[in-house]
């Protein structure tokens, strides 16, 4: 049952539905989707840093067996337009094929379709491609060196983005902060890395000009990003949303393989379909995440109280454009964190590489921004001999200040930080934590506690986008669903978008027979194609709570309006007497006097006699929400409403480090989360849990590794390191429901929980651990052999 | 990732596969597949055709055997290493080999992977290479129709690289039985997850005398260098002493003073030197104390 | 190349070319896909079947080395249409699973482990899934999925004076 208790289905242990489907093997995903006379693709990859595009010979390839087409990526150009971007880059162009030049090592240069996938890589080693190196880099702060290599000559600079905010009076507080302190964070090259990888199947119809797609994709604007591109009507490009989709969080964007796909079966005639194998996945599947540099300096009291910051982020976002700039941008509306910081100057810097593009990874940004202000928040007790959880309180936001407006314009909805701390406190108190560390310290070891208080920004709202680019002037996010019961009285609801894991169609259920008062069980979800559908913003921004449970709580709400008003219209009583209650309209006045849902819908559709004047037959209604406090455009000074949600999460966890290698165990977890309203707590849960574990592998594993020359060494799973259940410990999550007053049950978003705060967490447990040998690190991922070389440096230091 | 194509042939018996291999360059034995396969998938191995000696009966077996060198342990090539992982004659009589190999990538790869694919395809980080080099295990390899014998010392020259003739296939490794009261074997490694290939390993293996001084003692380190290494300087050192910590760690240290460490993607080459000495002090202590009677430490692993 | 295989009890002669892994083989040929591709080198476990009732890597093998063990998917755990098995249906108890791909092979990861070991401790639980790589739930669920479904059946067989 809910906490607040007057829910019937909403927060209550109820199964998730999908899960049936799943655990039989019985999911719908795009590798197991065969068209008749499909074709296979696999593509060629550059082996160089940067090159250019001398000459391609296609015809040995070609005249192998069970080969039917090499594209090469002149062709491709010549047909299609450039994949769009959200920053007004022209001369950054980014292409399904490198056209000319290749920008780095593994970019896609040509494709091979053939009768399988076997014949088609055994082609795809028989194409020549004659190649010129080019000079190249590879560090982002090199790439703002004036003189060095271009990655795209015609844009003059290898600077895409340089925008400097400055919210409040930052030099005057700055000037009035007794202690100063800066540092340098850097957050490393890793990424979401789903265990599917992306795959597309594309068939053209010629005779009824229409494209069908099924993807495993993940992607706001999908289907006209394909239109556009493909320069053909978005009339003509038929998604289907009914592909289950192995894992995203975020980075299944492959716009670039369905255009290339796309233009492929528009070519060709007949269906092609590209599944990435591993390798063209981790090297080429443009689905790195964020590499990024933090110059932080804060002003503070000696009470610990922060006045003020200066943020200088610098992103390495790799060849291309993609999303990635735009990470830069949404952490603005969390940019204090759960602190009062009287003002803030942030600098925002994207620059391209040649490293592989990224694309729009789990919490867009704000888990490196976090990680940036937890390690101040930390460093800051150290300068002042404080206790870090100590300082943290006494810059906390209070529960009586919500809603809050923090310098950069965006007002948070609420919170309750310091009784989820309280409750996180109260089952393990934090001196016995201290006393477990000194006595892990007494054995020998390192041991080092690690809290990190972090928002999830949650909701979506695409305003970073014109705060980036004022070009753009996009102020809704919106999501729908239509609802329709039919006339035997069956409800089917629809959604207009795919899923990756997140329940969606359990969420729908549970909304609907909540306020229809049916059970959730009988409320068939069905997922339209595109050109059937409704708008969506999809899963991205820790959303779909918020969005696809408010459209759908509002559709619901239309129709148990619509079928009280249809009773108290055929029962003959005024509105405000009738009373809905588990699908049956009553006279409050005169309970016995009813009408039952099969009658109601009988009225709907067979008795227009009987229905109120004006009305529609039939029971089919639909909502298009808005997302809550969105549209408005930023201020000229750089002021907006970002996300209208926050959630909040408290990490608090003990670490052990071998100091003789550098091992670290996690031997305590606890984390304190408050989401609001939790719709399906299993589902939350399991969402948590897996951000956690993704954010161990961000701080301790995960690198997309380059070596001097360019190249990608951590392209396999055997050096891009995912957690196993070896290295996710058990996790006590402690759980409070602070509702937003912003959302239609009080809820706030999940997707992106446990992630926003256990990098920082570990960061910051393993500097506690290694404080006392005068050391610290700021780079991720901490990997064992660099922790161990600093170590063993430090001790041998000291004369151990 | 699909496999350059290939002939596909299942061998009967073992001189059939040795023929085919004698007479074909392009050809390669599969066991049981877990390295070869990756590497073919990616194209960094193209045989061009495959000889499957997994049906072969006569090579998947454990037995005792007894020799001119002593009692030993015979393990056929193919004998799976979840076999050997749970056999009680390895567990009694080669304890070492029984401890090392829970440490070999997962469950469902030791389902198939097989001791003598382990050996023959000469990971420096194999945990079976490095428990035959300390053990002084025996090798024996089939070629053109005769059986021939090469120390397990002998046999690892480079990474990946053994002196295994072309044309000749391992059959078999024999683990000498140490006889004695006072046996105890100690093993650890390093590595980031804890299923990963060791960053650094160290197998020891010691009999302590009535009074718990050292009688013999074999250490030796693994997936520091091309291939494993035997410390036989330090187990010198080591011998008729108490294995005090102290001793051991500068016993290891000077042994391993003048090798050239592997440095790669996630262990430096002074991280590996480091971890070595740590690795071999944890090993032989832990060997000490089960030769004492105690079980060693239940985690043979540092992760 | 033609070979015989014998999957989820069903012997099926077929056509393969001998570079087909198993696990294409079970996808493409016999049109079971359950097994899925992660990593296809061995590493994330997705393919997992069972192979002579021990859990092996489906992309780790060809298929022509398979012909005369007895290969099980998920499909062949699965009671019936519609019905799942005590450890599928633990696994929706618990929600132990997001996006599904990881799925089967987990599915099959416990169904050996419950076989070999009918209460097994987290600790085994643990180390029995560790070969296979979830980027979705953290494993908690999974975790609890197992320890329930062993409950669950070793309850089973018991007499009612003993379930309380």
């Amino acid at each position: 049952m809910s906490a607040t208790g007057h829910h019937r289905y909403v927060s209550a242990d109820l199964r998730v539905r999908e899960d049936r489907r799943f655990v039989a093997g019985k999911g719908n995903f795009v590798a197991d989707i065969e068209l008749p006379n499909m074709k296979h693709v696999a593509v060629v990859t550059c082996p160089h840093a940067a090159a250019r595009i001398k000459a391609i010979d296609k015809r040995a390839a070609l005249a192998m067996p069970g080969v039917h087409y090499v594209l090469d990526g002149a062709e491709l150009a010549a047909a299609t337009l450039p994949l769009m971007t959200g920053l007004d880059t022209p001369n950054v162009p980014r292409r399904p094929l490198a056209f000319e030049t290749a920008r780095y090592s593994g970019e896609w240069v040509a494709a091979v379709v053939a009768d399988t996938r076997a014949l088609a890589e055994d082609a795809a080693e028989a194409i020549e491609i004659d190649y010129e190196a080019l000079p190249f880099v590879l560090d982002a702060e090199q790439a703002l060196e004036k003189g060095g290599p271009l990655v795209h000559e015609a844009h003059g600079s290898n600077v895409l983005l340089d925008k400097t905010f400055v919210w409040g009076e930052v030099e005057k507080d700055f000037a009035a902060s007794p202690r100063k302190l800066s540092l340098r964070v850097k957050w490393g090259r890793s990424s979401t890395v789903p265990i599917e990888t992306f795959g597309v199947v594309a068939s053209w119809d010629p005779w009824r000009e229409m494209l069908d797609v099924h993807a495993s994709i993940q992607m706001p604007r999908y289907a006209d990003q394909i239109g556009v591109a493909l320069k053909i009507p978005t009339t003509s490009v038929r998604v289907h949303y009914d592909v289950d989709v192995g894992g995203s969080y975020g980075v299944k964007r492959g716009i670039k393989h369905t255009v290339l796909c796309g233009y492929l079966t528009r070519r060709l005639g007949f269906p092609v379909r590209l599944i990435e194998d591993r390798l063209e996945n981790m090297r080429g599947g443009d689905a790195h995440g964020p590499e990024r540099l933090f110059d932080v300096e804060v002003a503070f009291d000696d009470q610990g109280i922060v006045r003020s910051m200066k943020m200088r982020a610098l992103e390495n976002v790799g060849a291309y454009a993609g999303r990635s700039p735009f990470q830069l941008g949404k952490p603005i509306g969390a940019i204090v964190g759960p602190y009062k910081i009287n003002s803030v100057e942030y600098r925002a810097i994207a620059v391209v590489t040649n490293k592989t593009t990224q694309d729009a990874v789990r919490g867009f940004g704000q888990g490196p921004t976090n990680l940036a202000l937890e390690r101040c928040m930390d460093e800051i007790a150290n300068v002042l001999g404080l206790d870090p959880l100590e300082v943290r309180q006494r810059n906390l936001i209070r529960h009586d200040e919500f809603p809050y407006l923090i310098p950069s314009g965006t007002t948070y909805d609420s919170g309750n930080y310091e009784t989820v701390i309280g409750k996180v406190l109260a089952d393990t108190g934090y001196d016995e934590l201290k006393a477990e560390r000194d006595r892990l310290r007494g054995e020998g070891k390192l041991a080092g506690i690690g809290i990190a208080a972090c928002l999830e920004p949650s909701g979506g709202n695409a305003t970073f986008e014109a705060l980036l680019n004022p070009a753009i002037t996009t102020s809704t996010f919106m999501d729908s669903c239509r609802i329709n019961i039919d006339g035997l009285g069956a409800i089917t609801a629809t959604m207009h978008t795919t899923s990756s894991g997140q329940g969606h169609e359990t969420l729908l259920g549970t909304v609907i027979g909540e306020v229809l008062q049916v059970d959730p069980e009988i409320v068939r979800v069905t997922r339209p194609d595109s050109l059937n559908s409704l708008p969506s913003g999809t899963p991205v921004g820790s959303r779909m709570a918020i969005m696809l449970g408010g459209a759908a709580y509002h559709a619901a709400h239309k129709l148990k309006d619509k079928l009280t008003a249809i009773g108290a219209h055929d029962l003959g009583i005024p509105l405000a007497r009738a009373l809905y209650k588990d699908g049956t309209v009553s006279d409050r006045e005169a309970p016995q006097n009813k009408r039952s849902w099969a009658e109601l819908v009988q009225i709907a559709y067979r008795n227009y006699h009987r229905m109120p004047e004006g009305f529609e037959p039939g029971l089919s209604v639909e909502h298009v929400y808005q997302v809550p406090t969105g549209g408005t455009l930023p201020t000229k000074d750089g002021r907006v409403q970002m996300y209208p949600c926050f959630s909040f999460e408290f990490h608090l966890l003990l670490i052990a480090i071998d100091p003789d290698l550098g091992t670290p165990e996690i031997v305590r977890y606890r984390l304190g989360h408050d989401c609001g309203t939790q719709i399906n707590p299993k589902i939350v849960r399991g969402m948590t849990m897996g951000g956690i574990a993704h954010g161990i592998g961000a701080a301790l594993f995960e690198e997309f590794a380059y070596n001097d020359d360019g190249q990608l060494i951590a392209q396999t799973f055997m050096d891009y390191l995912l957690p196993s259940s070896h290295e996710v410990p058990a996790v006590d999550i402690v759980d409070h429901e602070t509702p937003s007053p912003y959302t239609v049950l009080g809820q706030k978003g999940s997707g992106e929980s446990g992630y926003l705060g256990a990098p920082a967490a570990i960061a910051n447990a393993i500097n506690d651990a290694i404080r006392p040998l005068g050391i610290a690190i700021n780079t991720l991922p901490i990997k064992v052999s660099k922790l161990g070389d600093l170590i063993a440096e430090a001790s041998s230091k000291k004369g151990n | 990732m699909k496999a350059a194509p290939f002939e596909y042939y299942r061998a009967a018996d073992i001189d059939e596969a040795c023929a085919m291999l004698a007479a074909d360059d392009g050809a390669r034995l599969i066991a049981g597949g877990q390295t070869l396969v990756p590497m073919m998938v990616m194209r960094l191995a193209r045989p061009t055709r495959l000889i499957d000696i997994n049906r072969i009966a006569t090579l998947s077996y454990i037995r005792q055997e007894t020799h001119k060198d002593g009692e030993g342990v015979a393990i056929g090539a193919t004998t799976r290493q979840c076999v050997v992982e749970r056999d009680a004659t390895v567990a009694a009589k080669v304890p070492l080999l029984a401890c090392a190999i829970p440490n070999i990538g997962h469950a469902a790869t030791r389902a198939r992977g097989t001791i003598g694919g382990s050996l023959a395809n000469a990971d420096p980080a194999a945990e079976c290479a490095l428990v035959a080099v300390t053990l002084d295990a025996v090798l024996s390899y089939r070629e053109g129709g005769k059986t021939a014998e090469i120390p397990a010392r002998e046999f690892f020259v480079g990474p990946m690289v053994t002196c295994l003739p072309a044309g000749a296939c391992l059959i078999s490794a024999r683990f000498p039985v140490w006889q004695g009261d006072k046996i105890g074997v100690g093993f650890h490694e390093v590595n980031a997850r804890r299923s990963d290939f060791a960053f650094v390993s160290a197998a020891a293996q010691v009999e302590l005398g009535a009074d718990g001084t050292c009688k013999r003692i074999a250490i030796g380190v693994g997936a520091a260098t091309d291939f494993p290494l035997r410390l036989a300087s330090a187990e010198q050192q080591l011998k008729d002493t108490a294995l005090d910590a102290k001793a051991v760690t500068a016993a290891v240290r000077e042994a391993i003073a003048d090798i050239e460490p592997l440095s790669d993607l996630h262990a430096s080459a002074e991280y590996r030197r480091r971890a070595a000495v740590h690795l071999v002090t944890r090993a032989v202590a832990d060997a000490r104390t089960h030769a004492l009677g105690t079980k060693p430490q239940e985690k043979s692993h540092a992760h | 190349m033609r070979i015989e295989l014998k999957v989820n009890g069903m012997l099926r002669t077929i056509e393969v070319e001998p570079r087909t892994t198993l696990l294409d083989c079970l996808r493409d040929v016999l049109d079971l896909k359950g097994a899925h591709a992660g990593c296809e080198h061995g590493v994330c476990g997705a393919c997992t079947v069972l192979f002579d009732g021990v859990a092996v890597r489906a992309c780790l093998m060809f298929a022509a080395q398979a012909a005369g063990s007895e290969i099980t998917t998920v499909e062949g755990i699965t009671p019936g249409p519609g019905e799942l098995s005590p450890i599928q249906d633990a696994f929706c108890e618990t929600h132990g699973t997001q996006c599904g791909y990881c799925t089967p092979a987990m599915v099959l990861v416990a169904h050996a482990l419950l076989a070999d070991n009918p209460a097994p401790t987290r600790e085994e639980i643990v180390e029995a899934i560790s070969g296979n790589i979830c980027r979705c739930t953290g494993y908690a669920q999974i975790v609890e999925a197992i320890a329930l479904a062993a409950e669950h059946m070793r309850g089973v067989n018991r007499p009612p004076s003993l379930t309380k």
